[in-house]
Order: C-alpha cells, then structure tokens, then sequence
C-alpha cells in the first residue's frame, strides 16, 4: 500500500469509529434532556430516575466521541496537508466556527450539568443539558457544512496566483444544497440512534423487572419498575419511527440532490453502467449477484423506472449510466494537474452494497420499533418476555450505528477519485512530507487503542444497563459543608 | 492593523488561553500521585489516599474538557487563518502530534472513567493515564512550539506563482537541546501552575501539600524559564520580546513570593501572567513568521500561510462576535464551582453508585 491508500485506511478508522458514538450523542442528549425537563414541569419521580439512568449512558459515550473528536481535527493537516492548503480557506473556517460556537458550548455545559446538581438552580440545570445538545447540533451543522463542500464546492473560486481555492461567498458554503438536504438526514438518523438505545436498553429493564431480576443497587430492580420502563420503552420507540421517517424523507431528498450533482455517485450505488435509452425510465436494483466489479451485472430484482423516480422526482427522468459520465468526466478533467485519474468511477460493489445495508438497517430498526409499539400497547398482556426479542433488543440499536456507518462509507467511497468534487483528487490531497512507515505506525496505534476502548466502553455501558437506575433521590441545594452531590 | 496580524496575535490568545487553562489541569493531572500518594504513610488504596485523589481530581473535574477545547480552537483557527501554517505544522510534526493524541485520549478517558468502577485496579491503571497524559501532552507541545521559534528545516515550493515553504526535517530534527528544554520548562510551569491551583482551590492536607510542592517546583520552573527564554532571546530576541521576557521572570518569582505567603490567589495570578508573557515572547519571536526557519533556511511568512482576506473578515466577526459569549459562560462555570473542597465534600459511596 502507498501512503495515499494508508492514509484513506486510516481516516476511514477513525472516522467511522468516531461516528459510533457522535449519532448516540446527538440522538441521547435529546432524550436525556427530555426526561430531565419532565422532571422538571411533572415532578415525576420517574422522570428523574430516566434522566440520571440515561444520562450515565450518556456521559461514558461522549467521553469516546470528544477524544476521537480531536484526531478527526488533527488528521486533515497532518495526513491531507496537500488538501488543506487548497481548500483551508474554505474547510477551515466552519471548523474553527464547529469550536467556537459548538465544542465550547457542549463541554462547558456538559461539565455543569454532571457536577451541578445541586448547585445550580434547578431551570438553569435543565437549560445545561439542552444547551449540550444543542451545542452537538452546531457542531454537527458546522462540520456537515464542511463535508458538503467536499461532495459539492460552491461559493468559491480557484486562484491561480495561490494554486488554492478561496473564499467568494460563505453564506453559500453553509447553505450548499448537498448541505441542506444531509443535515436534516444525518441529524433524523442521529435522533432514530437516540430513540432506539432508549427503547432497546428500556425493554431489557422491562423483562428484567418482570422477572423480579435484582441489581446490585439496593431498591433497585422489581415489577414496580414496569410502568416507568414501559414508557420509557414506548417513547424510545416512537422517536425511533418519526425520526425514521425523517430519515426516508430527508434521504429521499438527497438522492435527487445527488444525482444532479454527483451523478456518479448515484449511477455507482446503482451499478447502472449505461444510460438508458432515450425515453426510457431507470430501474432501482434491489439485489444484484455479480458483475460488481466489471461490466454487466446480473440485476436479480429490480423494481421498473424506481430509481428514475428517486433520482429525478419523475418517473421517466433521464439518469446517467457510469460509461458515459466516464467519457465526459475524462473529456473535461483528464489535463488538470490536480483532476488526472486513472478512472473516474468509484469502486462499485463498495457503493452498491452500503448503499443498500444503510436502508436496510434503517428499515429493520423501525421495523424493530413497530413490534415494539405493538407489543407494549396499552391493551397487550403484560410484558413481552418471548426469547426471540433479546437478539432483536440488541440488534436494534445497533443497526441504527451501522446504518450510519454505511450511509458514510457509501458517502465517502461514491465521491471517489475526488477529495473536492471535480477540483482536486484524492490522491493530491495527501501529505509529501509524511512517509509510509509513519502512517504505518499511526494507523497501528489508532487501531490498537480505539479497539481497546471499544472494549472497555461496551463493558462499563453493560455493566450501568445491569445496574440499573438508582433510586429517586428529592434533589435539594447543597450547604457549603455537605458531601458533593457527584464527584469525580 | 491588517487582518494578518491581527489573526497572529488572535492565535496568540488562544495559545495563551490554552496554557494557562489546561495547564493547571495539567499540573492537577501530574500531581496525582504526589499528593493523592502515599506520602504520609497511607498503604495504596487506603481510604484516606483514595479521598485526596478525588479532591484532586475533583477540583478540575467540571474544568478540564472546556479548558481543552481552546486546543482545538488554536488548531481550528490555525486551519482558517493560515492553511499553510496548519498543513506545514501539522504535517511535519507528525509522530509527535501522534503521541500528544494518544496522551490526550488516555488522560480524558481516565478522567472520564476512573470512577465508573470500584476496582483498585482499574483506578490504578486509569491513575497512570492521567499522569502520563498530563506530563506528555505539555512536553510535546512545548517542545513543538519552540521549534517554530527555534526554527525548522524548511524547503520552498511553488504553488501556482506563490512561494510556501515545507517542513524538510524527521521527527530527530524537532529533538534539538532548546527545545526539549523548552518541552521541560513548559511542563515545570504547568506544574507549578496546577499546584498554585490546588492550593487556592482545596483546604486541608492537599492544600498543604500543594502549596510545599509550589515552593519547590516555583524555583525549578523560574530557574528554566530563565534558562529557555534567554537561550531563545540569544537567537531571536527583540526588545519587545526582552520586555516580555523580564516581566515573566518577575512574574514567576512574585508568584513564588505569594506562594510563600500564603497569598494563593495572587500566586495563581503570578503563574497565569508567566504564562501568557511566555507566550507572548514566542510569538513576537516569531514575528512576521508562522515557523521560523532553521540556520538558512526559509521561513514561512505569516503572509505567505495566510487565508483569503474574505475568510479573515468572516472569522474576524465571528470572533468579535462569540468570543465574548464564549469567555462570560466559562467565567460562570468557574463563578459556580468556585468553593474550596476537601476530603469531607468527596461522597464514600460515589464510587460503586455513579
């Protein structure tokens, strides 16, 4: 492997691991902070149970997601130095602003609502939690902004005097079409993360409650917890479905998005090789069973004119086959220093199947949801304890994470050879003075130690499931003298 | 002032921000084991021991994740500002930025987990974290940055019609006499920093301890800074950069001063105001460069590394603009947290419940 290959290992890693926990940040602040704000207009002491409960889970995931945070913000000068000197003074300013406006905000407020209680006036306490997720929004906006420009580069123009991309027009950089329509998807499948932990870690309390299952906490555990479980169980699984629908929707939006501007990409996830003949509408391939990698797939099912309804929002709009953007793509960058590549089509199978994983992980996470929903309904008896829903409660959440997974790798791998869309490739982007053996030693580092806290994390997640929530404690303010009510 | 030195001097204050916030957090980190330790007879994991490492650790605890976020603030607005300066810098100081990363990671998952389990083991374990990361994460970065102002070796390269310049060295070329005594200094002085912050933040045998260790580690850090700064102004002192560099000096020996006297808040002021003057003596050594280059080679300008004026304007708003609103709500968290803690305030069963 050259250091341009080992380089994309590498920030693939570390990207995809830091997408593990960012969806569960985003998706679990909402709900935590919905619980804690329940709390606060009920009085139920539930509410505040499900707040701290899920509010641990919630602390040991954002201890994961800010540390591989940081390498994500280094990686691009230290491995891309050739791309962030060409586009730096577009990408680096929605980073800077990512910090400022978001990463300042969410560790402020994170570090008061932990130590706060009561020390801070109990509104203002809430308002740190709400504050948190907000604070992962912007950061999200900030960053998705930045990705955006590398899918689709608008508000800019290339100096020759420089050799660099600058600066025409930032309002443009942050509302890019391909901005507009991932945002929304990235933060619907964020919170579907959020609803789906909740619902699956909530069931599990249920059936162990049912069980009479005792935790190691003293008071904790029982059939009297059912009801409190139960609606946990049910408004996870509600976030679940709406935020799922937000998903179809805002995805379905980003497909024509993407055709228009990226129409490789589509025609990649597609395998569709050539354009259709004039007049005749595109198919959406459901299953295909080889040909992935060469010419001629073999299409096992396929649903007649879907994808030129996906793609264009008409069922016989016209979508490009990769032939022949391949020639035009060649005809318009085959010269350019920067834009010379060997093809211009992006590894297909790759595209293909995360393409499909990503919806299908989706669906099987609502799916998930709906029988839960059922089975939990107001009229059903008791509590569902049949096995099979053990590997579904696992399952579920765990889709939601992958999904997110796929949805990048289809994402990233589709914009291939590009590192900025029709501008710059992927190749150039890298840096000359970091050799082989330095990313060697870095992509084992990375890997060895994120695999560590992989296990140490799901370990400690397990072990505060198996706790449970603690008892409800009346929150009062704290004198001077009193024992902190949480401390490091 | 034009947008670029502006922006150099902004990067200063997030540098300067960094420093003196993670610094005593640093020095909080790096105290663990000699005040949380087993000085005063305790076997490891007594009752007592395990105690003072939760003040320790407490007192930085609602603190320490914003005060790093001004790191990443300084790497962001670097990007922004000045992509060649990012690129070059971060690039060419691959592997050290490698071992800062890790330092970090494992010191905030010690902060983050060392709790999450009652085991003398596991604490252990997250114990040798916190005090590996908080003393090689201020090395490399000092020795980092003083070889910007040390200088680099340093080749130029055409990109379009312009020159920039790119980093020529390996990782041996950045492990030069001054600045590795520029890693130690900066380490010392956040050692000194974080014990300055104990002493005014605990009461009781921690607040002692700390404020003995200050006494001792005042002197080193003021005896290095001398040393480093000197050293440094022999290469690429100005009379600004003199100025700043004697204010330091005085500064530290005034904090060691209030040390002495018991006067803990003064000396943390003592050690902050050393603190943004070394800063500040670096980047007026730096002056109109972004990375000095080493013997004859050629340095980046600051106006070779720089943006686009549009994206300087942006940032400049956007600065003016949440800096202010950035800096009231930090205030507030420390307003919040501002009481002393000691032993008592530290909950027995926090450990098994939370």
């Amino acid at each position: 492997m050259d250091t341009v290959d080992l380089a994309r290992w590498q920030f693939a890693i570390t990207t995809v691991y830091h997408f593990f926990f960012v969806p569960i940040t985003i998706g679990l602040s909402a709900l935590v902070a919905w619980f804690h704000s329940r709390w606060l207009r009920r009085r139920d002491e539930d509410d505040m149970r499900l707040a701290k409960f899920f509010g641990k889970l919630f602390t040991i995931n954002f201890a994961l997601g800010l540390v591989t945070g940081i390498v994500q913000e280094f990686q691009f000068g230290m491995n891309w130095s050739s791309y962030s000197r060409f586009v730096g003074d577009i990408f680096g300013a929605p980073l800077a602003l990512e910090a400022l406006l978001a990463f300042f905000l969410e560790s402020t407020f994170l570090g008061l609502w932990i130590f706060g209680w009561g020390k801070i006036p109990e509104r203002l306490h809430v308002a740190c939690i709400w504050l948190v997720h907000i604070g992962t929004l912007l950061s999200a906006y900030f960053i998705l902004a930045a990705n955006s420009f590398m899918q689709n580069p608008v508000g800019y123009r290339y100096n020759p005097e420089t050799g660099r991309a600058e600066m025409a027009d930032f309002v443009a950089v942050l509302t890019n079409e391909v901005q507009l329509v991932t945002f929304p998807h990235v933060i619907a499948a964020s919170y579907m993360v959020g609803g789906a932990v909740v619902m699956a870690v909530a069931l599990h309390k249920m059936r162990q409650a049912h069980r009479g299952e005792a935790s190691t906490l003293p008071g904790v555990g029982g059939p009297g917890e059912i009801p409190m479980w139960r609606r946990a169980t049910r408004l996870g699984a509600v976030v679940t479905l709406v935020a799922g629908l937000g998903v179809a929707v805002s995805g379905d939006l980003q497909g024509k998005v993407m055709t228009e501007v990226q129409p490789m990409k589509m025609a990649a996830a597609e395998a569709l090789y050539e354009t259709p003949p004039d007049g005749q509408c595109a198919p959406f391939s459901v299953l295909t069973i080889a040909g992935l990698g060469g010419e001629n797939p073999k299409h096992v099912i396929e649903i007649p004119c879907l994808l030129s309804y996906l793609g264009t929002g008409s069922w016989d709009g016209q979508v490009q086959g990769m032939t022949e953007l391949e020639q035009e793509y060649r005809a318009r960058f085959a010269d350019g220093e920067l834009t010379q590549a060997d093809t211009y089509i992006p590894p297909i199978a790759m595209s293909y199947w995360n393409f499909r994983l990503m919806i299908g992980a989706g669906l099987f996470a609502a799916g998930v949801a709906a029988l839960v929903l059922v089975a939990t309904r107001r009229r059903a008896p008791g509590v569902p304890m049949q096995r099979w829903w053990k590997p579904l409660l696992v399952l579920a959440p765990v889709a939601t994470v992958v999904g997110h997974s796929f949805g990048w790798i289809f994402t990233e791998v589709g914009r291939q050879p590009w590192v900025v869309h029709g501008e710059m490739t992927t190749a150039q982007g890298v840096s000359p003075s970091v050799g082989t053996a330095d990313v060697w030693i870095s992509m084992t580092v990375f890997t060895l130690l994120y695999g560590a806290l992989a296990v140490i994390e799901v370990k400690l997640l397990l072990a505060y499931i198996a706790k449970g929530a603690e008892p409800f404690e009346e929150p009062r303010q704290l004198e001077d003298d009193d024992e902190l009510a949480f401390a490091y | 002032m034009e947008l670029t030195t502006f922006w150099f001097i902004l990067l200063g204050v997030l540098w300067t921000g960094y420093f003196v916030l993670e610094g005593f957090d640093f020095g909080v980190g790096m105290l663990v084991p000699v005040l949380g330790g087993t000085a005063r007879g305790d076997a490891p994991g007594a009752p007592e021991q395990e105690k003072r490492r939760r003040v320790l650790l407490t007192s930085i605890g609602p603190f320490w994740d914003g005060n790093e976020v001004w790191l990443l603030t300084a790497g962001g607005a670097t990007f922004a500002a000045f992509p060649h300066w990012y690129a070059t810098m971060f690039s060419g100081m691959y592997l050290a930025l490698l071992l800062v990363l890790v330092g970090l990671i494992v010191r905030n998952m010690g902060f983050e987990y060392r709790h999450k389990r009652d085991s003398e083991a596991w604490r252990r374990g997250w114990d040798a974290c916190i005090v590996g990361g908080s003393v090689a994460a201020p090395l490399l970065l000092g020795t980092g940055l003083t070889n910007l102002v040390h200088g680099l070796p340093m080749t130029a390269h055409l990109a379009g019609s312009t020159t920039y310049t790119e980093f020529s060295g390996t990782l041996l070329s950045l492990l030069n006499p001054v600045s590795l005594l520029g890693g130690i200094t900066i380490t010392v002085l956040c050692l000194t920093h974080g014990a300055h912050f104990l002493a005014l933040k605990t009461q009781g045998e921690v607040r002692e301890g700390a404020r003995a260790v200050a006494a001792r580690a005042g002197v080193l850090a003021a005896v290095l800074a001398v040393l480093l700064l000197g050293w440094l102004g022999a290469e690429r002192g100005s009379t600004a950069s003199w100025v700043t560099t004697v204010v330091a000096a005085v500064a530290l020996l005034a904090a060691l001063a209030a040390n002495a006297r018991g006067r803990e808040g003064w000396a943390f002021v003592g050690t902050a105001t050393t603190t943004v003057l070394t800063v500040a003596t670096y980047f007026l050594m730096l002056f109109p460069n972004a990375i000095n280059g080493r013997g004859d080679d050629p340095a980046l300008t600051l106006d070779a590394a720089a943006s686009s004026p549009l994206t300087l304007q942006i940032m400049t708003w956007a600065a003016l603009i949440f800096t202010p609103v950035v800096l009231a709500y930090t205030a507030w968290t420390y307003w919040v947290f501002r009481k002393r803690i000691s032993t008592h305030h530290i909950p027995t069963a926090t450990a098994s419940v939370h």
